[in-house]
């Protein structure tokens, strides 16, 4: 699916990267450990999160994620905002809880790749 | 391909510039002849190395030699060292306080992934002292 299709699922308000929301997202990760999300790596991934900090982004970026969905109505100041946009990272927004906006896209298709 | 060294000293001040080393180490690498995957386990690496010395250490320095066969990552810092260092190791251990786990940290994962992502990884520690922890990717 596409960064837009999981913006119509989740009904997200779009932060940033408007420009890239055609971009192909091929798998998720839900988490809010930073270290949990860097043990799973997976090509065109999206980061669903409940934790809005600086390194949330780093975390992305190192990870060569490109679209992190903020779960619980969850709004990053503008530090992290200009920071996700030069990074080229799509940031969105859901009023959705974790499990509920994980398990919606899932049903839609969208894995998280095999068990550990 | 030419050989590279990169230093960086961390500074623990500002949890905010956590990660900044390994991210302009990680635009370093891109530029190189290196595989996308092996730039991503050697940054994910570099930027477990690099919150530990945040949180853990009070900073240090980071030292990146790349060579025609492999990425050598230097991790040394005078913090308080690591008692039980197969301990440390082990998936789910931290010691990190309440307060890193508020940050997304502490999850006792960021060893195991230094080790998941590299073909090489010691840890040489003294309590009290310090810790230097040396990874290699090897490049083919
Ligand atoms: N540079 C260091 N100096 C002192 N102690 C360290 C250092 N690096 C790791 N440790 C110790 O080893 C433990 C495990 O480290 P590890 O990176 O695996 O987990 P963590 O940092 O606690 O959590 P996470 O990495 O998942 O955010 C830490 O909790 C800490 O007690
Ligand atoms: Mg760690």
């Amino acid at each position: 699916m596409t960064i837009d299709n999981i913006r119509e699922i989740l009904d997200c308000e779009v932060i940033c990267g408007e420009e890239h929301l055609q971009s192909d997202v091929h798998t998720a990760c839900g988490s809010d450990m930073m270290s949990d999300v860097l043990a799973f790596v997976k090509d065109q991934a999206v980061l669903l999160t409940g934790l809005v900090n600086l390194q949330v982004i780093r975390t992305a970026e190192m990870m060569d994620i490109i679209c992190i969905v903020f779960v619980r109505a969850k709004m990053p100041d503008e530090n992290i905002i200009e920071f996700a946009k030069e990074k080229g990272i799509v940031l969105l927004s859901t009023n959705y809880r974790m499990f509920v906006a994980c398990g919606k896209l899932y049903e839609k298709g969208l894995g998280g790749g095999e068990r550990i | 391909m030419n050989s590279l060294e990169l230093r960086y000293t961390v500074d623990s001040e500002d949890f905010t510039l956590a990660g900044d080393a390994a991210s302009r180490i990680k635009k370093k690498l891109k530029r190189m002849e290196l595989s996308p995957d092996i730039v991503r386990r050697a940054s994910i690496s570099l930027y477990e190395g690099e919150i530990n010395m945040f949180i853990h250490a009070s900073g240090g320095e980071i030292i990146v030699t790349v060579s025609s066969d492999e990425i050598k990552m230097e991790l040394v810092d005078r913090g308080p060292g690591i008692e039980d260092v197969k301990l440390a190791m082990r998936e789910g251990y931290s010691m990190a306080p309440d307060n890193v786990r508020s940050l997304g940290f502490g999850a006792g994962m960021g060893l195991p992934n230094m080790k998941k992502y590299t073909d090489e990884l010691e840890i040489e520690s003294e309590v009290g002292v310090g810790t230097t922890v040396t990874m290699k990717i090897y490049i083919r």
